[in-house]
């Protein structure tokens, strides 16, 4: 590693292309008659690097379209189709072209997609709107990805930075505590977990969770990613420790929580972006598993998952059911996967951070 | 080595035990409810209800209670209490359909993923590089019992290419195992394709920059042997690491989804059954040797490793 002129700790890896004064530093003092150059932060640098990234601008537009899609739920079920997501319409019929049609058929077959208004997507077995369902479960899958992508986190923040900056026995302790919750494969960990805790909550002095609640799938999948983050955080922070600026922090008398937060966090805030983008793709993936395994999402709240486990029962007869649900799961994953990856070039064109799966 | 390979057992052993010590903690002391009519399962009557909490002696300290919990996996006697079989008995009878499952799996995976990898790295920026890395992700980005279901729907039931699920046995007839198999071989792949062909471009590309790769094209090598020959060979090695962890995962409980949706009567359905009626001994005991396993794979793996390279055993023994 060549050392550079200027320290410029913000983004570790980071080399300013050829010709370019590092950002946000004053112009080379005497000699070279530089011409006034604009300071330009290595937020900005990657600003522009990711402006230049169509790819992933335009997937991440689809996130956010997707977002938007499903927070206009009220709107739609109050406005086009007059109906909520758990309301049955097994009995009713709906005039397609003139002509009277059951929702759900005398032998029990739903309504498939079409062009009416009123279950623009079909309907479901129990004559519930497919279209409004989707909008509501949309809102429950994309909720779990993003809270337990904040669960995750932050525990992988404090012990990532905990284990990097107090080294020695610490360390020691917490990176066996992640080797043990890392040897459990991921989704057999959220299985047991869920089911252990479906039954009675979760009761842990004064914390009170119900079974059914969302926070309890939430919990599961911000725990059980733990380990994947903050183990290359951990590795970042012990080689930034050595870092100069680490040691001028500590003989100005600074305290070991205003190095950890004020020091070491802002230069591992570029890694924890692009892990908070990816974990959330891995989070609804997981969500959708465990509620299609029912160890996630529990009614009265639904989900994609739980729409798939739903629908999957009649694959034969209505395989909208099945195939919608899934598209939208595919879409929103890809789009952060996609968006993850353009943010991980910009941010970092050199490091190699990777969640695994 | 003998060193290193002793090191190694007593970090594994400390890991199986702080497992074990977890899966038990999961299931009988994090719950808030009453442990015995949990394990009796959903439909319980106040006499089986009775009969739980005296076979497990929830009145016991925790100790107690965990060295009898541990007695009853590892002698066999755990009884699932919704079916009243036994799990252990009831697990390795799923044992050769997951791994007829997995091994399949990974031979497909890892053959997909060298020759996709290849192929972008050669290409790198060209049609088929951009178009493989799309498919790529979208690979990554399906959740696998979907993927298994859409399959099955459209190539078994609209065209009848394959059979809709079940299993038969190798020793049967292989040729309909491989039949019965191969829908489900595919599924598992996906993902593990897509993530792996990525990763390999990103190692080869970065090998593509060292000095001997230079010094091969400067002695005279064909493209060809130098690609396959230097580069590759030595971007298999992370490839082959991350193999590693990830088949010990497959096989300790990756491969319940696709299980579930093919109807194979491995682990993870019997798993995953579990799940509905809520049935706590088998996911305990599937947990259990599901983690037991991987940390098992990864110390053969390791030690395997360090008999190939001695650099890893030297530097773990110095630091």
């Amino acid at each position: 590693m060549a050392s550079k002129p200027y320290a410029e700790p913000s983004i570790p890896g980071e080399v300013a292309p050829a010709g370019q004064i590092e950002p946000s530093e004053p112009p080379v003092p005497g000699g070279l008659k530089a011409e006034e150059i604009e300071g330009r932060s290595p937020w900005y640098l990657a600003y522009l690097r990711l402006r230049r990234n169509r790819v992933a601008l335009a997937f991440g537009a689809l996130f956010i379209a997707l977002v938007l899609f499903c927070l206009a739920a009220p709107l739609w079920a109050n406005l086009v189709a007059d109906t909520g997501p758990n309301e049955n319409h097994i009995t009713d019929t709906i005039t397609i072209g003139g002509k009277e049609t059951d929702v759900v058929s005398p032998e029990g077959t739903p309504i498939g997609p079409g062009l009416h208004g009123k279950y623009l997507l079909g309907a479901d077995q129990n004559g519930r709107d497919v279209m409004v369902r989707l909008m509501y479960g949309g809102r429950t899958s994309i909720y779990i990805g993003v809270m337990a992508a904040f669960v995750t986190t932050l525990l992988a923040v404090v012990i990532g930075l905990a284990a990097g900056y107090f080294r020695g026995w610490t360390d020691s302790v917490l990176s066996r505590v992640l080797d043990v919750i890392w040897a459990f494969p991921v989704l057999l960990l959220g299985i047991a977990l869920g089911t252990a805790l479906a039954v009675g909550g979760l009761k842990l002095g004064p914390i009170q969770i119900a079974g059914d609640s969302l926070w309890i799938t939430i919990l599961i999948i911000g725990l059980v990613y733990v380990p994947y983050m903050a183990r290359p955080i951990r590795g970042e922070v012990l080689a930034l420790r050595e870092k100069e600026f680490v040691e001028a922090a500590v003989s100005q008398g600074k305290g070991s929580l205003r190095i950890m937060f004020s020091e070491l966090l802002p230069n591992i805030v570029s890694t924890i972006i692009v892990f908070f983008t990816l974990n959330i793709a891995n989070n609804m993936l997981l969500e959708s598993a465990l509620s299609f395994l029912g160890a996630g999402v529990r009614p009265p709240n639904s989900s994609w998952g739980t729409m798939i486990a739903d629908g999957y029962q009649a694959i034969y007869t209505a395989p909208h059911l099945t195939i919608i649900p899934g598209l939208m799961i595919v879409l929103t994953v890809l789009s952060l996967n996609v968006f993850g990856d353009g943010l991980r070039d910009a941010l970092d064109p050199r490091a190699k951070i990777r969640l695994e799966h | 080595m003998a060193r290193f390979i002793a090191r190694r057992l007593v970090g594994m052993v400390f890991v199986l035990f702080a497992i074990s010590v977890i899966v038990f903690l999961i299931f009988n002391v994090i719950p808030n409810s009453d442990p015995a009519a949990r394990i009796a399962g959903k439909n319980a009557n106040p006499e089986l209800i009775s009969r739980v909490e005296e076979d497990f002696g929830f009145s016991d300290p925790l100790p107690v209670q965990y060295a009898k919990t541990m007695k009853q996996i590892f002698t066999g006697e755990l009884i699932s209490y919704s079916s009243r079989q036994n799990v252990d008995e009831q697990i390795w009878k799923g044992v050769p359909v997951t791994m007829s499952l997995c091994i399949g799996a990974a031979l497909i995976w890892m053959s997909f993923a060298i020759c996709f990898g290849y192929l972008s790295a050669v290409r790198a920026g060209m049609f088929t590089d951009r178009a493989l890395t799309i498919l790529a992700l979208i690979g990554i980005s399906m959740p696998v019992f979907w993927l298994a279901a859409i399959l099955l729907y459209y190539l078994s039931f609209k065209v009848q290419l394959f059979p809709t699920g079940d299993y038969v046995k190798l020793t049967e007839d292989p040729a309909d195992w491989v039949y019965h198999l191969l829908l489900p071989w595919l599924t598992l792949s996906v993902l593990f394709i897509g993530f792996y062909s990525r990763v390999l471009r990103s190692n080869m590309l970065d090998v593509m920059n060292e000095d001997y790769v230079r010094t091969a094209r400067a002695k005279g090598l064909s493209e060809r042997q130098v690609r396959i020959r230097h580069v590759l060979r030595n971007s298999l090695i992370p490839i082959i690491t991350l193999f590693g962890l990830d088949f010990g995962a497959v096989v300790g409980g990756g491969a319940i989804l696709t299980e579930t949706v093919y109807n194979l009567p491995g682990v993870g359905l019997y798993a995953g059954q579990a799940i509905g009626s809520l049935d706590l001994p088998p996911l305990m005991a599937v947990t259990m040797f599901g983690a037991f396993f991987i940390v098992l794979f990864n110390t053969i793996v390791d030690i395997v490793y360090a008999y190939l390279d001695p650099r890893i055993r030297l530097g773990t023994a110095a630091a």
